[in-house]
């Protein structure tokens, strides 16, 4: 057991330090796609290896070796001082690691340095509404037109569609294959003609996500990552991509401080509620599985830098506990505002929070389901973790 | 950086184990239960592998290893539902005598299994009603509840105000009353002291809370070994058992049974770990960390063994397949020490969680 990065890593930390002691107050307080604060810090950050770090120069981005301990510390530091990480978006998390595996040298040259640099913004065409879970029996289709696909269907749960330039899109090419080799992965434009974009407002009273309308949209032929009938292997690259990044155990760290916070401020008949031994139970039993789920997280880390040790099983389970353990934290700080957790909504002035507490609350149920739902992952757990089979098959007819 | 296991502790876990599953099966486990055979045995046949020293120095006569490794046997011990003084004899006897420096000259023979130091420190942690120490002179009276191992040589015995004393287990004055309980691989009693004769071992409440710590990650680790056996058998049992035409580990219910499990007791293992690690090494965060290891493996320990015990079905329910000794293992460690509820409490009073 050693938690020491070692020497060489503490003077890259001072860097780090340094970096945000001289730049520091430029970091922008929102971040998001357009905002124009937010993609000259992006530009610095990229310059100074704090974004784009491990992407090569010849795509824009700085061109380092990769080195996990040394993404660590860079978290680390901008966590600890409240500093803006960069855009983050799915067009930078999820389609340029893509493109750097699968895509063509052209691909490259062409999307990674808009994207990564905030000038390009992407959503990500998979969820139907007939194609949730079982993805793999999407069905909207792309037939090949000469030198051009038609592409006609629907797609939903599209987050920043309305903002987006490009669009990466899993369609059916190959109608005939077995589903999961009939699929390709296309990039369009979304100024294209017969896309229509409708806004899906969810619980929140927000529209986070839309519904994406596809009639005889015209999709130049060379615009496919992979060749035809690849697509899902391309997408389940990026899916493992997406599922560790959504409930991150530092986060949640954050979060129980925050409670804690509130707790010491919030009083019900003259007691504190940060006194009240019910309440400093429940944030006790949550403050357990946060530490459990940080440890967890250093174990993941080991074995990312040392061979050998195996955390699988660590890895599979992040996703389902961790939005759970996010629910669960928001729930504690509502019940601890009594009816003034009901509070939604900025007109309401014993509003607490910005109405974040309400606002997550809903937002992780939202993540409990998405990208891949608590029951999806415990299918995972259950048979590439312990071993177990798959449910057989329901024969057709009958 | 590296956050796990040396190789040292990667062998001293398998010959633990090895021993154990060779030595000492479900069916030797039954006999200490049954009170047909002594955990004595067991602990000779552990004694010859060191274990019972693993924490006492090599100048008093044992391994001279730390917390972690401790916690790697105590995780073996807790998988083979392993009848031995373990807790007691080899975690909190050295932890308290070498941390006030006294008496240190028994441990000698308590690395080699000669004798068996139990421990009575409930009424220092958290008395209940009927139990109570007081001391006159070096004189106790008074009485302890559930204390640990009835078969003991010696007591450390902690007063109300956190002091702690060495009697002999055949002082004049003292009774000893073995007290039934649902489990059967690890003893508990009940002392009763007329005016016993007692060696200080420490006035400093520090030496209590430093022994305390060190058990609540000692029982952690077996909370873990049995979960995590627990576990194991019913993913196995649910891979030959079939009904319906199909095993049953083919059905999602008895599937997603099995990944809640593995999913709330995946991270109790770096728990564990990184709160053994704390106990030498981060002295700031071990109390914290210990309180809070050992109450969330208790609330994971209940919740594992009784769903593993739901996926054997029936036959889970029933003593021929022995799987209730692994839910009164993770029963018990719940209860001794400082239930989840007061160890949380501790916790809470060991850091600053508002400014």
């Amino acid at each position: 057991m050693d938690l020491s990065f070692g020497p060489e890593y503490e003077s890259f930390r001072a860097e780090v330090q340094q970096f945000i002691a001289d730049h520091g107050n430029k970091s922008p307080r929102q971040g998001g796609a357009r905002n124009k604060d937010a993609i000259t810090w992006q530009k610095l950050l990229i310059e100074n290896g704090y974004a784009a770090r491990t992407i090569p120069r010849e795509y824009g981005g700085y061109g380092a070796e990769p080195d996990i301990i040394k993404s660590r510390i860079i978290a680390e530091e901008f966590s600890k001082n409240q500093i803006n990480t960069g855009l983050g978006g799915q067009g930078i998390s999820m389609l340029t690691p893509v493109l750097l595996e699968m895509g063509s040298e052209e691909q490259k040259q062409q999307f990674i340095k808009p994207t990564i640099e905030g000038d390009m913004v992407w959503c990500q065409g998979y969820s139907e509404p007939g194609a949730g879970s079982d993805l793999a029996s999407l069905s909207t289709k792309a037939e090949l037109d000469g030198d051009e696909w038609v592409v006609n269907g629907q797609k939903i749960w599209t987050s920043t569609a309305q903002l987006a330039d490009w669009i990466f899109c899993l369609v059916r090419t190959e109608p005939d294959a077995p589903k999961h080799q009939g699929i390709s992965f296309l990039l369009f434009r979304m100024d294209t003609p017969g896309i229509e974009i409708r806004p899906l407002v969810d619980m929140t009273g927000e529209a986070n996500f839309n519904e994406v309308f596809f009639t005889d949209v015209r999709v130049p032929k060379h615009q496919i990552v992979g060749q035809r009938g690849q697509g899902w292997q391309v997408a389940n690259a990026i899916l493992g991509h997406e599922r560790g990044s959504l409930a991150p155990p530092d986060a949640a760290q954050t979060r129980l401080n925050g409670v804690a916070k509130l707790m010491n401020s919030e009083t019900m008949s003259g007691e504190k509620l940060i006194d009240n031994s019910v309440f400093k139970d429940r944030l006790m039993k949550l403050q357990g599985r946060v530490l459990a789920m940080r440890c967890n997280d250093m174990r993941l880390l080991s074995a990312r830098i040392n061979k050998g040790q195996d955390a699988k099983l660590a890895g599979m389970i992040v996703k389902l506990q961790g939005t759970e353990l996010r629910h669960e934290l928001e729930a504690l700080a509502i019940d601890v505002m009594g009816e003034i957790g009901l509070s939604y909504g900025s007109d309401n002035p014993y509003l607490r929070g910005n109405g974040s507490w309400q606002h997550t609350y809903m937002y992780y149920l939202g993540l409990i389901i998405g990208g891949g739902t608590s029951q999806i992952q415990k299918n995972i757990i259950s048979e590439r973790g312990l071993g177990m089979p798959k449910e057989p098959k329901i024969e057709q007819g009958g | 950086m590296e956050f796990g296991l040396s190789s040292e502790q990667t062998l001293l876990q398998d010959s633990v184990t090895r021993y154990l599953a060779e030595q000492q099966p479900l069916d030797a486990v039954r006999k200490v239960a049954e009170g047909e055979n002594e955990d004595a045995l067991v602990w000779q046949g552990l004694a010859e592998l060191g274990i019972p020293g693993i924490l006492i120095s090599e100048e008093n006569g044992g391994l001279g290893l730390g917390s972690l490794d401790a916690a790697v046997v105590a995780e073996a011990l807790g998988y083979h539902v392993t009848p031995a003084p373990f807790l007691s004899s080899a975690v909190i006897a050295p932890v308290a005598l070498q941390t006030a420096g006294q008496h240190q000259d028994l441990l000698g023979s308590v690395a080699t299994g000669e004798i068996r130091i139990g421990a009575a420190l409930a009424e220092g942690i958290s008395a209940r009603a009927d139990a109570g120490v007081t001391v006159d002179g070096n004189k106790l009276s008074g009485k302890s509840l559930f204390v640990l191992d009835a078969d003991a040589d010696h007591y450390l015995v902690a007063t109300a105000e956190q002091k702690l004393y060495l009697v002999a287990a055949d002082a004049a004055g003292l009774t000893r009353t073995p007290l039934s309980t649902i489990e059967k691989t690890r003893s508990t009693c009940e002392l009763v002291y007329d005016k016993v004769d007692a060696q200080l071992v420490s006035e400093d409440p520090g030496v209590l809370a430093k022994t305390w710590d060190a058990a609540l990650v000692a029982i952690a680790a077996d909370t873990l070994g049995a979960s995590q056996c627990a576990l194991d058998q019913a993913v196995a049992y649910s891979l030959q058992r079939e009904q319906f035409n199909r095993v049953i580990a083919s059905f999602q219910a008895v599937k997603h049974m099995c990944a809640e499990m593995a999913a709330a007791l995946e991270p109790c293992r770096s728990m564990v770990w990184y709160a053994a690690h704390a106990l030498d090494e981060i002295p700031e965060e071990a109390t914290m960390m210990a309180c809070h290891t050992k109450a969330h493996l208790s609330e994971v320990g209940q919740f594992v063994t009784r769903t593993a015990t739901e996926v054997h079905g029936g036959m889970g329910f029933t003593d021929l397949v022995g799987l209730h000794y692994w839910f009164k293992r993770a029963g018990f460690n719940r209860q001794i020490l400082g239930t989840p509820e007061l160890l949380r409490r501790r916790a809470f009073d060991h850091q600053q969680m508002v400014a």
